[in-house]
Formats: structure tokens, C-alpha cells, sequence
């Protein structure tokens, strides 16, 4: 952490390109999308842009949110990111409750199943919590600052989810890890108790999804990775059930004159509910992979691949609830006058077809609104998506040096220097 | 290149001269690694570290039981092998050089010993704030050491320290229950941060001063290590702390 620190010194002043989010109410009363540091809300049934209010103390986000997230009641709503704040909206008024201030940029946010706690990690791989006593009633809360829960030593942690049972809570991170830790009584004080970690992938993770049904609460967990995987994992000890590679399905799939890519990286995964189906998001994919899982047999498989004819849509964020919503789009595009960009497609997942424009719940209106226009150039598309894809390995890939370059490097800073 | 490995073994002893193996004073733990990292602890093949434990489906027959922590020049493993002799231990090391040392150490101590002893240690370069989870499974440990750690005096350099209330969650996790946590220091705000820390965590306990004087392991720890052996011959303090990994739920 500390060295890529250094070395992104120079280029510190400059803004770095945030993909656009989106997430969807779990009983699809709205939808949210961010763009920057713009947080966009469209009311589902009463088919009306939300005006967001701040009740809170806090200051309204000024750089790119990083993690958006509905709690699982529906009740509540969490924005975060590189302004070092987190802010709790109620979900139903999209009034601001209350907003931590971090003392590091904010990369993953969880609500508990009960709406008691908010969760979030830092860039520094420190894991907060917060206890909102009352706010779930729509109660405004005094500013909050956030117990250190848990930490993944000097990691970016890329996800945080809390199992369906509230039992865990699940950090994800770019050192290839996943930690499974027992959600305390009293989390305040720390939550100490390791479950397990689970370990197979290669590459950074990106994204972690719980597949679960009524009878199966505690659920198992699916994750995304760098490696080009989806695995499917048993949280309680750790152990990898299947690994579901993606890239060859992409490779096939792209057009037939360029390589299939070797490696790809998984952006995120969903789970449909009361199914056991997850979609996934693939860098570079124009389109959204459907992944099925036999819980009782332990496996992982494609079963579908939706492509989104025409234009170039990546999505850069998915979210699901009775339809599947697909974001694309990044904000502080360089060399651009577009500062921010996103555009919104939907697909069915009875049919699974993707949506025309004017077929999507809100219609156009919502278009606006999401993306701030109906259109969006097919050219910028492209160059958002390309920039998301450099801004993420740029920050959670491994830098590779050259043994020079290494020596070079370590003779060069200041913090020691070498007696070899 | 065969006459320059050579030069670097004692002559009388045929142990590798320290001096040619020295190193930075200290690494910083935080930096991106850029030693192999094994995916999971069932991907570490210890029977490379431990070729006469290995059985005939080429797997060792047993687990690494001890873990020295920031083992340094390795004094303290050499110590516990032949105490221990059926117990695996394993050390782990930042600095490059210095675990070349302790492996070509071992490898010697191993070719002259007449008893068949030092096959049950061994020594991996890695970054044991990062990668403990990658190398043990949930309670397989009995003993971690963590002797004469570097104590990062400032204190926005207190996250570099080996002994933290965050760590302590993953050491309790690949500790057993009933596993004993060594540590010491010549540092005496470094002896006392270790041991609030391990007082404040609710999965240790300290063990009872009957407990420490029949355990044959502490008085190893200001005496088996080099750096031990240094605080002593310049008459230094030390400060100990020697905690219990409980059962526990929370
Ligand atoms: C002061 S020395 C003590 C060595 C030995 N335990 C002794 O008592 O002689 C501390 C050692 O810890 C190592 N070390 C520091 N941070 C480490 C880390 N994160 N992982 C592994 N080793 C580390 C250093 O390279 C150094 O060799």
C-alpha cells in the first residue's frame, strides 16, 4: 500500500476515473445510479425522479462514490467513497440520516440483515462499524464516527456482504482473499472470531454474491475475480466447491478476427432471488454471463450468455431485483468534456431479453434522469469503458518490476535505505 | 560461482559465515511482495522442507506444529528442533538473504549432525503480516513465536508492528485452542503494547507463573535467539509475554 502510494504520488492531483454504479431497491421501489460524485435516484412507482435531502450534519459527497448499497429491508440506503464519507439514506423519504466521516476513502459498504449496523472498509483494509440505534425508524442521527471491527493487514478490501443468516460477515480484497468472520453481539468491541478464509483465486477479488434460498439461509458465497473465475465456496470452512473460468465463454463470443483474451477480469455478480442463477459482468464483455448453481451438488456452470446487441455497452455495475439493471459508464474521463457518463439498460429475467429503451420500468423518463440525457454517444461508451478497465488494474493489480527496476526502486526511497 | 558458495561455509564448522549474508537492518512489511505466495495452505508442499518426514504417498506425514514469526538468523528453531524432535516448525522471514542463511544453516546442521537431527525445521521467505492464512489451517498451530520483533517506535508506524489487535485475530485463528503465543522484547514500551494487546483480546489469556516455570520453551526465548544472545551479552532487559489461545464464541 504504502510503496504504490509513493509511486502514485505524481499523478495524485489528477482524478482518477470511478466506474458508474447502480443498485436497485430490493422490492424495486428505486432505482440508484452514481456517477462521480452524483447520486441519482428514480422513484419505481411513482415513476418520478427522488429529490435526495440532507438532514445530516455531514457534507454532501464532493469526489466519486465507490460503493453504493440497499440494505436487504429495503428500509435503508448507503453511499461511499473517495471523500472519506459514508451517508445513510432512508430509502423510503431519501432523506440523509446521518453521514461518518472516515478517516481513508471508502472502498466497500454492507448493511446488516437487521438494519442495526453499517459496515465499511477503507483503503487501508480496515473494516468500520457503526451502530444506527433508532435510525431505521427514520430518526436523524448525531454525527458518528466508526469502530475498527476487523482488518485485512495493508489490503484494498474490494467487497464487504454479511451472510443472508447475519451469522458473518464476508471481506473481500485484492491480495486474493476472502475472510469469513462471525458477526459479534457486540461488534463495537471488535469481531475477533475468524470462521475461515477462502482461498483459490489468483487475482484480485472484485465482487462476492450470495446464492441462497429459504430453506438454505446461511447460503453459500460466490465470488468474482482478475483470474477470470466465478467460484462457488462452502463459507463455514473455507473449502472451494467449483470454479467456473469465463474467459473462454467471452473469448468465443467476441468477434471472431481478434484472440480471445487469456485472462479476464470478473466486475461484478448478482444473485437472482428465489432462483439459483447469478449473473455476472465481464471487462470487456458487451453483455452479461448467467451462471447457474446446483447447491446440491456443488457446482458451478454457464447456462446462458445474454448479449446486448448493438452499441457498446460494458456494464460496469448490476444490481437485481425483479429485473436485472445494468450500469455503464465511468466519471472523470480524461481528455473528455464529458466529466461523467452512464447509461442504463435492463434485462428480463423471466425471458431474458434485454429491454428496448421505452420497454424499461420508467421508460425514458428514468433515462433522463439515470443518465442525464435519453442518448449517449456510442464513442463515449467505448472510452468510459476502456477507462474503467485501466483504473482497475491500475489499482488492483500487482505491480510488476524488473529486477532493476525493484533495486532502483528500493535504493530510491527515502524510509530505508539499503546497507546490502 | 563454485568456489564463491564455497567461501561463503566456515572451513572448521561447514556452516554458512554469517557475514556473507547480511542484510538490511529492516524491510517494510507493508510493501507489495514479490516472493512466490501459496494460493492456500494445501498448496504449500512442505515435503520439499522436510523430505524425512515424507511417506510413501509423497506427503508429509504431519503438520507444521510451531511457527517462529520474524525468525531471524533462526537460533531459536535450531534450539526447539532437537527438543521437539518429532514436531514440524517452521520459521518465516522477510529478508531474503537472511532466510538463504537460515536455510543453508539448516542444510549444514542437517549434513553434520550424526543423529539425523534438524530434519523437522525449515525456513519460508514471506511476509507473515500478510500471508499467515495462506500457509496454516484453521487451529493447526500449537506454538507461534515472536521473539525480539522490530518495534516501530512512532506511531504512525504502530501498524507495522507484528503484534496488533488485528493481527491477533488471524493468529488466533491458525492457533488451537490451548496453543501458546511467545513474545519478547528488549523494548519496554514494545513489551508493553504486546502485552495490552493480548490482555485486551478475548481470545487469549496469560498463563500462570507455575505454567511459565514448567514450560521448558521460555527460557529458550532469551537465550536460543541471536538477537537474544545480543540484549543478554549487553545486559539489556527483556519483557515477556506468554498467552494461551482459548476456546471460544463470540
Ligand atoms: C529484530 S529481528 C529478531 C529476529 C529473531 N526473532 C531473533 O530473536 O533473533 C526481527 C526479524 O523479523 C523480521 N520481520 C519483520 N517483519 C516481518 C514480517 N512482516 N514477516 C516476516 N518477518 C518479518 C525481520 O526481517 C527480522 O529478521
Amino acid at each position: 500500500m504504502e510503496e504504490s502510494h509513493i509511486e502514485k504520488g505524481e499523478c495524485q492531483n489528477k482524478l482518477e476515473v470511478a466506474p458508474a454504479l447502480i443498485s436497485v431497491h430490493p422490492s424495486q421501489k428505486s432505482v440508484a445510479v452514481t456517477v462521480g460524485s452524483d447520486l441519482r435516484v428514480f422513484d419505481l412507482i411513482e415513476n418520478c425522479p427522488i429529490t435526495l435531502v440532507d438532514e445530516s450534519e455531514g457534507p454532501a459527497h464532493k469526489d466519486s462514490i465507490r460503493a453504493i448499497r440497499h440494505g436487504a429491508s429495503g428500509k435503508l440506503f448507503v453511499s461511499a467513497g473517495d471523500d472519506k464519507l459514508v451517508k445513510i439514506w432512508s430509502a423510503d423519504s431519501w432523506r440523509c440520516l446521518n453521514t461518518v466521516c472516515s478517516e481513508k476513502r471508502v472502498t466497500a459498504v454492507a448493511i446488516s440483515s437487521d438494519d442495526s449496523y453499517v459496515c465499511y472498509a477503507d483503503k487501508f483494509g480496515v473494516v468500520w462499524v457503526v451502530e444506527l440505534d433508532g435510525i431505521n425508524e427514520g430518526k436523524v442521527l448525531p454525527a458518528k464516527k466508526g469502530a475498527s471491527l476487523l482488518s485485512h493487514y495493508c489490503s484494498i478490501i474490494t467487497r464487504l456482504d454479511f451472510s443472508p443468516d447475519g451469522r458473518y460477515i464476508v471481506s473481500a480484497d485484492r491480495d486474493f482473499k476472502i475472510r469469513v468472520t462471525v458477526f459479534p453481539k457486540k461488534p463495537l468491541e471488535g469481531a475477533h472470531e475468524i470462521q475461515s478464509f477462502c482461498l483459490g483465486h489468483t487475482e484480485f477479488l472484485t465482487c462476492i454474491a450470495f446464492v441462497w434460498n429459504p430453506e438454505l439461509t446461511q447460503g453459500y458465497l460466490m465470488s468474482g475475480s482478475g483470474d477470470s473465475t466465478v467460484r462457488l465456496w462452502d463459507i463455514t470452512c473455507g473449502s472451494l466447491l467449483d470454479t467456473c473460468d469465463v474467459s473462454t465463454m467471452v473469448g468465443d463470443l467476441e468477434s471472431s478476427e481478434s484472440e480471445p483474451p487469456s485472462q479476464v477480469t470478473v466486475t461484478d455478480i448478482c444473485t437472482i432471488p428465489n432462483s439459483s442463477l447469478a449473473a455476472a459482468a465481464i471487462q470487456s464483455f458487451q453483455g452479461i454471463v448467467l451462471l447457474s448453481c446446483d447447491l446440491s451438488a456443488h457446482t458451478l456452470s454457464i447456462t446462458k450468455v445474454i448479449k446486448i446487441p448493438g452499441e457498446s455497452f460494458i456494464p460496469t455495475s448490476i444490481s437485481v431485483s425483479k429485473f436485472l439493471w445494468m450500469v455503464s459508464g465511468a466519471s472523470n474521463l480524461p481528455g473528455s468534456n464529458h466529466p461523467g457518463v452512464s447509461r442504463v439498460r435492463v434485462i428480463s429475467t423471466e425471458t431474458c431479453s434485454v429491454l428496448e429503451d421505452e420497454q424499461i420500468p420508467g421508460g425514458t423518463k428514468l433515462l433522463k434522469h439515470l443518465q442525464g440525457k435519453v442518448r449517449v454517444e456510442e464513442s463515449v461508451m467505448s472510452a468510459a469503458a476502456e477507462a474503467v478497465r485501466e483504473a482497475m488494474s491500475s489499482l488492483l493489480m500487482k505491480k510488476q518490476y524488473s529486477d532493476e527496476k525493484r533495486e532502483f526502486r528500493k535504493r530510491t526511497r527515502n524510509d530505508k535505505k539499503t546497507t546490502l | 560461482m563454485e568456489s564463491e558458495t564455497k567461501a561463503t561455509f566456515s572451513k572448521s564448522t561447514g556452516l554458512p559465515r554469517k557475514r556473507f549474508y547480511r542484510a538490511r537492518a529492516h524491510s517494510n512489511p507493508l510493501s507489495d511482495s514479490h516472493f512466490p505466495i501459496p494460493t492456500s495452505p494445501a498448496h504449500v508442499d512442505f515435503s520439499l522442507h522436510f523430505p524425512k518426514f515424507v511417506e510413501a504417498d509423497g506427503k508429509t506425514s504431519k503438520k507444521v506444529e510451531f511457527a517462529d514469526i520474524g525468525c531471524g538468523f533462526g537460533g531459536l528453531l535450531i534450539s526447539l528442533a532437537t527438543l521437539f524432535p518429532e514436531t514440524l516448525m517452521i520459521g518465516m522471514e522477510l529478508r531474503d538473504k537472511v532466510t538463504e542463511y537460515v536455510k543453508e544453516r539448516i542444510l549444514a546442521l542437517r549434513r553434520t549432525s550424526s543423529e539425523g537431527q534438524y530434519e523437522n525445521i525449515s525456513v519460508v521467505r514471506t511476509n507473515s503480516m500478510k500471508y499467515i492464512p495462506n500457509y496454516f489451517e484453521k487451529g493447526q498451530l500449537s506454538k507461534m513465536f515472536f521473539l525480539f520483533p522490530d518495534p516501530h517506535f512512532k506511531e504512525k508506524n504502530y501498524r507495522r508492528r507484528v503484534i496488533s489487535n488485528h493481527l491477533l485475530d488471524e493468529y488466533a485463528f491458525v492457533l488451537r485452542a490451548g496453543g501458546i503465543i511467545y513474545t519478547i522484547t528488549d523494548v519496554e514500551e514494545l513489551g508493553e503494547w504486546m502485552k495490552s494487546c493480548l490482555e485486551k483480546h478475548p481470545m487469549f489469556e496469560p498463563l500462570t507463573q507455575e505454567e511459565l516455570d514448567s514450560d521448558p520453551v521460555v527460557e529458550l526465548l532469551c537465550s536460543a535467539t541471536e538477537e537474544g544472545q545480543k540484549v543478554a551479552r549487553n545486559g539489556g532487559q527483556t519483557f515477556r509475554a506468554v498467552f494461551r489461545r482459548i476456546a471460544y464464541a463470540s
